[in-house]
């Protein structure tokens, strides 16, 4: 891409050269530089979000109140955490890093159907994320990321702090709607002759499900804050009960919503976890089709079952049923995909690469969070459970230990394809065994803390909780170098430049991203390939 | 390689037995007969349970946390002969099978059995645990920034406020950050019904070795119930973000015969009137709170 010197011109018969510096990385349509923009977006977020965590880990490191001033400021710190991690990290780099360098290339698709509107999606993150991590200087929103009133209303959370994180959420909202209807499109009118829906590649699948659950939830959410917004500025009493209005509401609003969120950050790193498994063990997927309508089944009933995490805010015991059982049924399409993975390696000849291990951490990890999930949907046993630790246990089982190995597992995959540098397999192992203890040694005592009923979001504790608190903070310390170590395999492969061949994997890796040169050329089909 | 990630994986899976095996820890008997429901240090399990709430959640517990520890043990040992036996070493020939229609039918009917077991003691649980049936006494709780209101109004409808101890004022055998001036004080064995209201944020009423959590969201009158079958202390702290003090307005419930009670509640009436506090039951002004063996208690002593 030897263009930098020069200002953005370049014919259209020239397939290969990409435009100048300014033109192809701020006004870039290329789905493949927008690709590499969020996952870079993604990766200096994770700096800020990571670095919270690591204060909070400081904080609960003993009794008392240390670095934190006051439980304002832990509250502040706490929720920005939680938005950091899910709208800034998890589904940047997911969607709009993976699923869209990849997305194309393996339906056999030149571009995004709608390259510019792809390139706002991105750029609306940026001030989204300049809102978030700006309101900590003003303020800050200190009601945890569910910002359930009436603790969200001005007369708790005043000041600008709250509202610019409403702000915020609202542009990465508009960029999460824009970017699902262009997925949906681009995988619905864009296969490459052959490609039917029943051939696609299951990471395709997967933000295809993905895309339908941000189309339909992510517009919930956006009534939902709006609606906070004109109750804290301007008089309204949507969530007041002193005005007719109902704090209720705004969690079966946002939990409408936030349910399917938590699908939208695990269903992609399940396509990359399908793909990694199959390729290093040189065998098909098992059960291609169950996998693939697996995922759309967890996207359908994940519609369906939001009061689970309200069983204690006083919705009937009727209801409670039908939301438990309703849950409950997740259970299995989810155990589905663990099983199939499983069979997928059965009978393969595996090798073990660093995406390799994080895809088996990825099964293994899951499939903890899965069956502690089982656990808390049953609304008897989460009335002891409900907001304590072990719920924290039980998402970070499932995010930080699944997303985020997916995350990894991905990167590891694909670095090569996308940046055109191998990584170093030893440091990559290293990473992941660095990442792997410390993450469960950091997550797997607050299963303990929460069956003991220590609650969530608290700066200070009862003694008694200390002990599994030191353990969990030695851990966060492990997890903290391991995001280090990270950057640290990053720069060493961008430093020693060891070229990544077209497929590095060998006939295991059968999808069309290995079909062309390591990095793709800037247009990645010359013509559209054809599938038999 | 694969050695390591066995391992691990074991590693793992010991964690799970263990925290299994411990789920009765909790803090034992004081020499005073009463007991305290409170968290203890390096316990993996649930408090322990003084209550027909908690320990119907116990026995349901049990039985979903042995199947998920199955559950998690038989993926794990799968994955691991997985790693062992098709190491591309030891196996150097794929096979091509992608599918089994009896495998894959057998992996959705089981896990659908297996979720019936539990759903059935489930939903009973819920049932059983929703409102209370020919309750003996009611009481109204309200979660207020950063402390609590109780009502009692069967007893005359007087109310009070129960504020924690701060760290300073800490007298022996008071837990930092669990005690309160003004403990919710019950008869023992008494069904009590717990209304609970909000006042300005929601807070939430959590007693765990009670077996009892409810909201308290202001507009709304929520019910719950709850019956302590042991004398002593129950311990818990608000569970729903609520500002500031969040983690700094815990919850006691004091149970008491039902002597005791009614001393305590016409005492009660008598300094409520007088705009004081009602403060803990006659008993404990002469011969100081239960002490507490806990030895994380001990250590702020």
């Amino acid at each position: 891409m030897a263009h930098a010197a020069h200002d953005s011109h370049h014919g259209h018969d020239d397939h290969n050269h990409a435009p100048g510096f300014v033109a192809r990385w701020f006004f870039s349509t290329n789905h493949k530089d927008i690709g590499s923009l969020y996952i870079i977006f993604a990766v200096l977020a994770a700096f800020v979000g990571i670095g919270l965590s690591m204060l909070m880990r400081l904080e609960l490191q003993a009794p008392g109140m240390q670095f934190f001033a006051d439980g304002q400021m832990w509250n502040v710190a706490v929720t920005a955490h939680g938005v950091l991690m899910v709208f800034y990290v998890v589904m940047p780099a997911l969607i709009g890093g993976f699923g869209n360098w990849f997305v194309p290339i393996m339906i056999g698709a030149p571009d995004m159907a709608f390259p510019r509107l792809n390139n706002i999606s991105f750029w609306l993150l940026v001030p989204a994320l300049g809102l978030t991590v700006a309101s900590l200087f003003v303020g800050g929103a200190g009601t945890g990321w569910t910002l359930y009133p009436p603790l969200a209303d001005s007369q708790y959370q005043g000041g600008p702090g709250l509202d610019m994180a409403l702000f915020g959420l609202h542009l990465a909202g508009a960029s999460s709607i824009l970017g699902a209807a262009n997925f949906i499109t681009t995988i619905f009118n864009m296969r490459a002759p052959g490609m039917t829906l029943h051939k696609m590649p299951l990471f395709v699948w997967a933000m295809l499900v993905t895309a339908f659950l941000l189309l339909l939830s992510v517009p919930v959410l956006g009534g939902a804050i709006t609606m906070l917004i004109t109750d804290r500025n301007f008089g309204t009493a949507f969530f007041k009960p002193e005005g007719g209005g109902d704090p209720v509401l705004f969690q079966h609003l946002f939990w409408f919503f936030g349910h399917p969120e938590v699908y939208i950050m695990i269903l992609p790193a399940f396509g990359i976890v399908s793909h990694v498994l199959s390729t290093f063990s040189r065998k098909p997927i098992f059960g291609y089709l169950g996998m693939a309508y697996a995922m759309v089944a967890i996207g359908v009933v994940g519609f369906v079952v939001w009061a689970h995490h309200m069983f204690t805010s006083g919705i009937s015991v009727d209801t409670r049923a039908y939301f438990m059982a309703a849950t409950m049924i997740i259970a299995v399409p989810t155990g589905i995909k663990i099983f199939s993975w499983i069979a997928t390696m059965w009978g393969g000849s595996l090798e073990f690469k660093t995406p390799m291990l994080f895809a088996i951490g990825f099964v293994f990890l899951f499939t903890v969070g899965g069956v502690t999930g089982v656990k808390l949907a049953n609304a008897g046993v989460d009335v002891i459970l409900h907001n304590t630790y072990y719920v924290i246990a039980h998402f970070h089982y499932v995010l930080s230990l699944g997303a985020v190995f997916g995350i990894y597992a991905g990167f590891y995959y694909w670095i090569g394809k996308m940046s055109g540098y191998q990584y170093s397999e030893l440091l990559g192992k290293i990473h992941f065994w660095l990442t792997f203890v410390g993450v469960n040694l950091t997550f797997f005592p607050m299963h303990f803390l929460g069956a003991q009923g220590m609650p969530r979001r608290y700066p200070d504790y009862p003694d008694a909780f200390t002990g599994w608190n030191v353990v969990a903070s030695m851990g966060a310390y492990i997890s903290g170098i391991s995001f280090l170590f990270f950057i640290y395999v990053v720069a060493d492969l961008f430093l020693k430049k060891r070229a990544a061949a077209a497929n590095p994997w060998g006939e295991g890796a059968t999808t069309l991203e290995w079909q062309v040169a390591s990095p793709p050329p800037f247009h990645t089909f010359d013509e559209l390939p054809r599938i038999r | 390689m694969r050695r390591i990630l066995s391992t691990a994986l074991a590693l793992a899976l010991g964690g799970m037995v263990t925290g299994g095996a411990a789920l009765a820890q909790s803090p034992p008997p004081t020499p005073t007969g009463e007991a305290i429901g409170a968290p203890t240090n390096w316990a993996m399990g649930l408090q322990e349970a003084f209550g027909p709430l908690k320990v119907a959640i116990h026995d349901f517990n049990d039985l979903v946390l042995y199947i998920i520890i199955g559950i998690v043990i038989f993926v794990a040992a799968l994955l691991a002969w997985v790693i062992w036996r098709y190491d591309a070493r030891r196996n150097p020939v794929p096979s091509r099978t992608s599918h089994h229609t009896m495998l894959e039918i057998a992996w959705t009917v089981v896990p659908v059995l297996i979720l019936l077991v539990i759903a059935i003691p489930s939903f009973r649980l819920i049932y059983y645990e929703d409102r209370a049936r020919d309750a003996d006494l009611t009481i109204n709780v309200q979660g207020r920034q950063w402390y609590w209101h109780y009502t009692y109004p069967d007893n005359g409808n007087f109310s009070f406020d129960s504020y924690p101890v701060a760290e300073a004022d800490l007298k022996p055998g008071q837990i930092r950050n669990l005690s309160v001036d003004n403990p919710l004080v019950v008869p023992v064995g008494a069904t009590i019904r717990v209304m609970t209201t909000g006042h300005d944020v929601i807070h939430s009423f959590f007693v765990p070795s009670l077996g009892v959590q409810k909201y308290t969201i202001p507009g709304r009158t929520m019910e719950t119930w709850m019956r302590a079958d042991r004398e002593g202390v129950f311990y818990g702290q608000c569970n729903q973000i609520c500002g500031q003090n969040h983690w700094f307005m815990p919850i006691a419930v004091r149970a008491v015969p039902r002597a005791e009670f009614d001393t305590w509640v016409a005492q009660a009436r008598t300094r409520f009137a007088e705009g004081q506090g009602p403060g803990w039951p006659e008993r404990d002004r002469t011969t100081e709170v239960a002490s507490i063996t806990d030895s994380s208690a001990e250590v702020r002593r």
